[in-house]
């Protein structure tokens, strides 16, 4: 069956990336789940990040989700919170937003400023 | 909301905020009585008899960071744009169920959508949450089970990324053969 065979890869690789973390922090990624976020879309951006980070194979990034915030007419809001780091707060994150934050931010540790709605 | 499928992430955050250790979905399309009926049942914390009233009222909300709280009404508007209806029964400290019903070919309804995405970001985003989602059209039928996915997961953690993608199509796989006209 073709889902055996795909959790079998991916435990081979979250067993090589468990190895290569030790000792490292997990860097968070929170996406508004709220009526408002998901209206605007945050279960595609949502789907995109896992995607996205599946494709690169990272395993040391955990997605969850929060609610409304207050800021409903900047949603998709996306949270990136990376150890040792201020939290980074994105919106109106499209899945193709999304895909660029992870690679730009969660890959290569530069902050997408122009999507940036709050920092602290 | 585009789709029905996006109500039921909706309305299944308000089980996780209640607490739900489990979260039953069920859909069920009868061509038959021209019915398509959508179930989450949980197992949290109940609303009281009194605010059981109010919560349809998209001025009511039990948050105190804004004024409206609009997954519920929204929900049965779908529901009754379609020729059919929301009901809600609550039992405190035991649980909730919302039950929508819609005219499959009322030209008003909403597409079911991809419930393949809104389980699989549910099961990995809450891995504290056993979800169950049963799936039936006339005979046929699916059903999916978190608790027997993570089972299967063996020293995957249960929040790795990919999880999501395998999720999402071990159901739509499931799915295609039962919603096969």
């Amino acid at each position: 069956m073709k889902t055996v065979e795909e959790l079998e890869r991916i435990r081979k690789q979250a067993q090589a990336m468990t190895r290569l973390r030790e000792g490292k922090e997990t860097t968070r990624i929170v996406v508004g789940m709220g009526t408002c976020g998901i209206a605007a879309g945050a279960r595609e951006t949502l789907s995109a990040i896992m995607d996205e980070l599946a494709k690169r194979n990272i395993q040391d990034v955990v997605v969850t989700q929060t609610g409304c915030v207050g800021l409903c007419e900047q949603e998709p809001i996306v949270d990136v919170i990376k150890p040792g780091a201020a939290k980074v707060t994105y919106g109106k994150v499209t899945k193709e937003k999304a895909r660029q934050i992870v690679a730009s931010h969660i890959v290569n540790g530069q902050v997408v400023g122009e999507w940036v709605i709050a920092s602290a | 909301m585009r789709e029905l499928s996006l109500h039921v992430l909706d309305i299944v955050q308000n089980s996780i905020a209640a607490g739900a250790r489990t979260v039953d979905v069920t859909v069920s399309e009868d061509e038959a009585s021209d019915l398509l009926t959508i179930e989450v049942v949980d197992d949290g914390a109940g609303i009281p008899p009194d605010i059981l009233e109010s919560v349809l009222d998209p001025f009511y909300t039990s948050r105190t960071t804004r004024k409206v709280g609009l997954g519920l009404p929204l929900f049965r508007e779908a529901a009754r744009t379609a020729g059919g209806d929301l009901i809600i029964e609550s039992w405190p400290g035991r649980g909730t169920k919302v039950r929508a019903t819609f005219r499959m070919s009322h030209i008003d309804r909403a597409p079911l959508g991809d419930m393949a995405e809104t389980v699989a970001v549910l099961v990995v985003c809450n891995p504290d949450v056993r979800f169950r989602y049963r799936h039936t059209r006339g005979a046929r039928a699916f059903f999916f089970d978190s608790e027997e996915f993570k089972q299967a997961l063996g020293d995957i953690p249960p929040t790795a990324p990919a999880l999501a993608g395998v999720v999402k199509n071990l159901i739509r796989e499931g799915l295609d053969p039962v919603q096969r006209a």
